[in-house]
């Protein structure tokens, strides 16, 4: 039994009916990661032992005859920014190698009370800037799909592991499509839920008014389970909404006819790869074949996005990482003989470049005479953006667009050119600007890469985009593909 | 509006980072590209826009004044890179 | 121009400006954004969690406690309150800050546009407020190999300070002399304690004063270039580093100088001011908001809700003294210029039964009453807890006490010289004046009998001095008086002896 390959519902019921049993599970899984890192490198720390202790509890209370939660006994992993009381959260980077929080993020101690099993914390582009992995300083993340390209990111770690079969399912961050372009790079599903729906208490901040904490799970199903544990108020959290959450995972099922489901036309202009283009298209016939109504709606401030994204996030990143200064925790320059040294070198030694830059474009745009025409300027268009969402809903419940306008692409294709780079990010940035939720699936393939296409909804429809995207894996089966990694 | 490296090594002050003569050279050019790009923005009439800072619309979020315990002293030292005598420990100031 | 600006350009060549920005320690239990204990002193870094140490991934919640104080605060020094408050990063490096920003209030205060008013030699002055913000203490640093931070081979973090909440409030650049800013602080300072949201004690650095000092010619309009003095933890460091600021100041534009625009420290143990300015402190602190935190959307119940709890304000409290009891302003100034003071003085009436509702003048009785607590204060009991480490809140002498010594006095139990030594033992040891005047016998003797034998064997042992008194030297019975209370340790009724005495000399 290839237990790498099933989804977290599929584990549940086999631990319930006793035809395995979770130290079993944990065991297989840890065989699979070491397998698989060779060509993957998905992981930055394994937690084995740890996992082991608790899948024996898993399993006490099993033979106890007591009945197990959803997630009990499954095996996961966490993207390396989330802490995670005494085990290292490096976020990828230099400045933080040596750091072991003292705390648990609000996210990780759901997910211990639901009984899910660490196995180790996942790669990332430092500080979560990036769309490769490449900028992790540790090492790249591959794309199971195919090794010789990138897995995606920031979150490229999380998507790459669950696509391996490496866990069962994963939690990333997104700021600006690390979830879900991850996820589509990777053929996984990907959930960036609403800015407040989870909350953030304990996730290292890169841009604290976009950042959102979702699930990679390999089906829909999975994903809502994973939302079920994680979604929800939370007092540590000023952002974090008091409104009801759903059970997500109940909702599955429904029919979506009559459903209206807008395409942005912004969306599916130049730049998006024809092949990338088809593959959605085609999707789109499926949810029309599903009763679903589709329209096309525009989104008129979507070419401002990226700009007013590379104001945002880098100006709040600069401030959220200035507490990196070798005093309290984390890299310490070894050559600081006076403390401006100290903070100048270790700060220099401890970020790599993407950061640097993005700290430098931060820091320059809330610099005294410029707020108003860069930082206080994007906020402003960041409102029209969100309003662009507001209208469209007014005439649609969900949103559909490709997730990238390209397939997972090669090492080194764009890492020359930041702003080439930040461009792969054009289907997903403005999303986190309007604060609402969206979620990647699989469509199918292009030249045998995964292809996402993107879902989105109105703040607080989590349940809708499941609902529809679950309507489509049950008629496609598009979920069932993995990749084979010889291994 | 263009940035000169006088200006990029002024922001690299501001933000604590030494960098060498060619990063100076790279991030100018980087940085003019960047912010060049985001002129586009200019275009937009916001005269009437309010800004947004938060997406969600909450406001007063507030806890009670109760005391909760504190850290242990050897977890909030645990990762200091230099302590002595339960302090943080840093170089020199001036 | 009037009599009095002549008189100050008489004595000094050039034109005051100052605006002071006082820090003040919220009395809230636990700090502004976590849970973490606010009490003073703890062992370095015991009072610490991973939200105030700043730790990555840690979220502030704001505590609704501060924003309350804010707003009592704000108006009781006659501030609008804002509708819609927020807060903001103020970001620069220090090891004492751990996340390389402090949050605070940048361009939307909690409170703004108020004033307070102050008296100097007897002129009353309005000074303004600009604006009362929140924000949160740093933590502190310790140099480690010398005294202070100039030297200091290294230097050690302490963040129990770290999260306090504070207020800063910003006067108006209105005060133009030392006394004047020195008396719009004591003000200040009594407000605030009035208001009880903070303990002010300046020297745990729970209320810190910052001052912007300038210069100009008599009779210039626009402001002169101004120094910010930092450090000045006492009144009487204020005093200090102001005069000493002025006089720099002036030196150097007497000599055609250019004051520089620079951050000051006030060295105490140096007697002098010195530059903080570095040419690696350029001062960008690149504000935005706090994104962390949401906005406070304040409305007329709530502003009314804290307004309620607001206390009887210093100079009412002081009219209403003046207006009861006929009490002097002066006296009425001093009593209330400290809540603790003006409680005492208020506890004090009720126990002798004389307290008086406001608007309500007293009865003579009750005025004669309200004198003799007031005389007390200001004389024996100031004195003693002046030179105790107690003051008028923790005071060894209750003022239901001091209503026990001054009800013995009024009912002739005891003499008011034995009143004083009585008041001193109630001090030192915190009893009842009825106990310590049993204890030590110290009753009045009040029997005619008992005087008048005294009396006559006074008389009988000092001839001359009768035969003083009958030559008409008046001042011979103050010797004989003397001799009495000498003969009764000081227990003779006073009234009683001199009646006798005249009686009896009579009757020689």
């Amino acid at each position: 039994m290839k237990l790498y390959t099933k989804k977290a519902h599929e584990l549940h019921d086999l631990l319930v009916n006793k035809e395995i049993s979770a130290a079993e599970l944990v065991r297989a899984q840890a065989e699979r990661i070491e397998a698989a890192e060779p060509k993957v490198q998905a992981f930055i720390t394994r937690t084995l032992d740890d996992a082991m202790a608790q899948a024996a509890k898993v399993d006490a209370k099993i033979a106890a005859g007591e009945a197990i939660g959803p997630l009990e006994g499954i095996p996961m992993a966490l993207k390396d920014n989330m802490c995670t009381d005494g085990v290292r959260t490096t976020c990828a980077s230099k400045i933080l190698h040596n750091f072991v929080p003292p705390y648990d993020a609000t996210v990780v101690t759901k997910l211990k009370e639901a009984g899910a099993i660490l196995m180790g914390k996942c790669n990332m582009d430092e500080f979560a800037m990036g769309s490769s992995t490449e900028n992790s300083r540790f090492f790249a993340t591959r794309n199971p799909w195919d090794i010789e390209r990138v897995p995606g990111g920031s979150s490229g770690g999380s998507a790459a592991a669950v696509a391996a079969g490496q866990a069962v399912f994963t939690l990333g961050s997104d700021t600006g499509g690390s979830i879900r372009q991850p996820a589509a790079f990777c053929g996984v599903v990907g959930m960036k839920p609403t800015y407040g729906a989870v909350s953030r208490f304990g996730l290292v901040a890169f841009a604290s008014s976009l950042d959102q904490i979702g699930p990679f799970t390999r089906d829909v199903r999975d994903n809502a389970r994973v939302m079920n544990a994680i979604a929800g108020y939370d007092l540590k959290d000023s952002t974090s909404a008091p409104v009801d959450y759903p059970d997500y995972e109940a909702l599955l099922g429904q029919s979506v006819k009559g459903w209206r489901i807008g395409l942005p036309k912004e969306y599916f202009g130049e730049g998006i790869d024809p092949e990338v283009k088809a593959v959605i298209e085609k999707a789109v016939k499926v949810l029309e074949g599903l009763g679903a109504e589709i329209g096309e709606c525009s989104l008129p401030h979507t070419e401002y996005a990226l700009p007013v994204y590379y104001l945002i996030a880098p100006a709040e990143a600069s401030s959220n990482l200035a507490r990196y200064d070798g005093v309290r925790y984390g890299y310490r320059s070894e050559e600081a003989p006076d403390l401006i040294t100290m903070f100048k070198k270790t700060r220099a030694e401890g970020f790599g470049e993407e950061v640097k830059r993005r700290i430098m474009l931060g820091t320059y745009a809330l610099s005294s005479g410029y707020y108003d025409a860069y930082y206080l300027k994007a906020q402003k268009v960041r409102t029209l953006i969100k309003g662009d969402f507001d209208q469209a809903y007014e005439k649609f419940d969900v949103l559909l667009s490709p997730t990238s306008p390209t397939v997972a692409f090669k090492f080194g294709d764009r890492t020359d050119n930041p702003l080439q780079m930040y461009l792969s990010d054009i289907c997903t940035l403005s999303v986190n600007l309007a604060g609402i939720p969206a979620l990647n699936i699989n469509a199918g393939f292009a030249n045998g890469l995964p292809v996402g296409l993107q879902l989105m909804g109105k703040a607080f429809d989590e349940a809708k985009l499941l609902q529809l995207a679950y309507a489509y894996e049950q008629a496609t089966g598009c979920h069932s593909q993995t990749p084979d990694l010889g291994v | 509006m263009s940035l000169t490296k006088d200006e990029v090594q002024h922001v690299a002050m501001l933000a604590r980072l030494e960098l060498s003569d060619k990063e100076v050279e790279k991030y100018t050019t980087q940085l003019n590209d960047i912010l060049g790009y985001a002129q586009r923005l200019q275009a937009l009439d916001t005269a009437n826009v309010p800004p947004t800072a938060h997406v969600f619309p909450l406001q007063n979020v507030m806890r009670d004044d109760c005391v909760d315990p504190s850290m242990a002293r050897e977890k909030i030292l645990a990762n200091a890179p230099d302590e002595e005598d339960g302090f943080f420990r840093v170089p020199k100031i001036v | 121009m009037n009599n009095e600006t002549m008189q100050m350009e008489r004595d000094f060549d050039f034109e005051i400006v100052m605006g002071l920005e006082v820090h003040v320690e919220l009395h809230t239990k636990s700090k502004i954004f976590c849970g973490c204990t606010t009490e003073f002193g703890g062992d370095q870094n015991t009072h610490v969690c991973p939200v105030c140490l700043g730790l990555p991934g840690v979220l502030p919640v704001l505590n609704k406690q501060v924003v309350d104080y804010a707003m009592k605060a704000g108006l009781a020094l006659n501030c609008e309150i804002a509708e819609f408050s927020k807060f903001d990063r103020k970001n620069y490096f220090y090891p004492d800050l751990p996340k390389a920003y402090q949050v605070s209030q940048y361009d939307l205060p909690i409170a703004k546009d108020g004033y307070l008013d102050i008296e100097v030699g007897g002129n009353p002055k309005r000074i303004g407020i600009t604006r009362v913000h929140m924000e949160e203490d740093a933590g502190k640093l310790v140099h480690g190999g010398a005294a202070n931070l100039a030297g200091a081979e290294y230097s050690m973090a302490d963040y129990n300070r770290t999260g306090v909440p504070l207020i800063e409030i910003v006067s108006e650049p209105d005060i133009r002399s030392i006394e004047e800013a020195v008396a719009y602080l004591e003000r200040l300072k009594a407000i605030l304690e009035y208001t009880e949201v903070s303990d002010c004690k300046m020297e745990q650095g729970s209320l810190r004063c910052d001052a912007n000092v300038s210069l100009r010619p008599w009779g210039q309009k626009e402001f002169g270039t101004k120094a910010e003095l930092k450090n000045m933890n006492s009144f009487k460091a204020l005093q200090r580093a102001l005069e000493y600021e002025v006089e720099r100041q002036a030196e150097i534009l007497r000599d055609g100088g250019k004051i520089l625009q620079e951050t000051r420290m006030w060295d105490e143990a140096k007697g002098m001011t010195i530059s903080l300015r570095s040419k690696e402190e350029a001062h960008d602190y690149r504000y935005f908001p706090e994104p962390d935190l949401v906005p406070l959307v304040i409305s007329r119940e709530w502003v009314d809700r804290v307004k309620a709890t607001l206390p009887e304000m210093p100079h009412v409290r002081k009219e209403r003294l003046v207006h009861t009891y006929g009490l002097p302003a002066y006296d009425a100034g001093i009593i209330t210029g400290s809540k603790a003071m003006a409680d005492y003085f208020d506890s004090a009436c009720k126990a002798f039964g004389v307290d008086t509702p406001s608007g309500v003048e007293a009865d003579d009785k009750a005025k004669e009453r309200a004198k003799q607590i007031s005389n007390y204060m200001m004389g024996e009991l100031t004195r003693l807890l002046n030179a105790s480490e107690f003051g008028y809140l923790n005071s060894p002498v209750t003022p239901e006490n001091l209503v026990g010594l001054l009800q013995l006095l009024e009912a002739g139990t005891i003499s008011t010289k034995i009143a004083k030594t009585v008041f001193e033992d109630m001090f030192a040891t915190g009893k009842p004046a009825k106990a310590i005047v049993e204890e030590k016998g110290l009753v009045q003797i009040s029997d005619e009998g008992a005087i008048a034998s005294i009396v006559r064997d006074i008389l009988t042992a000092n001839p001359s001095v009768v035969a003083d008194f009958k030559a008409g030297k008046e001042k011979a019975m103050g010797f004989l008086v003397g001799q009495a209370m000498k003969a009764t340790k000081g227990k003779a009724n006073p009234g009683l002896v001199n009646k006798l005495l005249k009686e009896e000399l009579e009757k020689l």
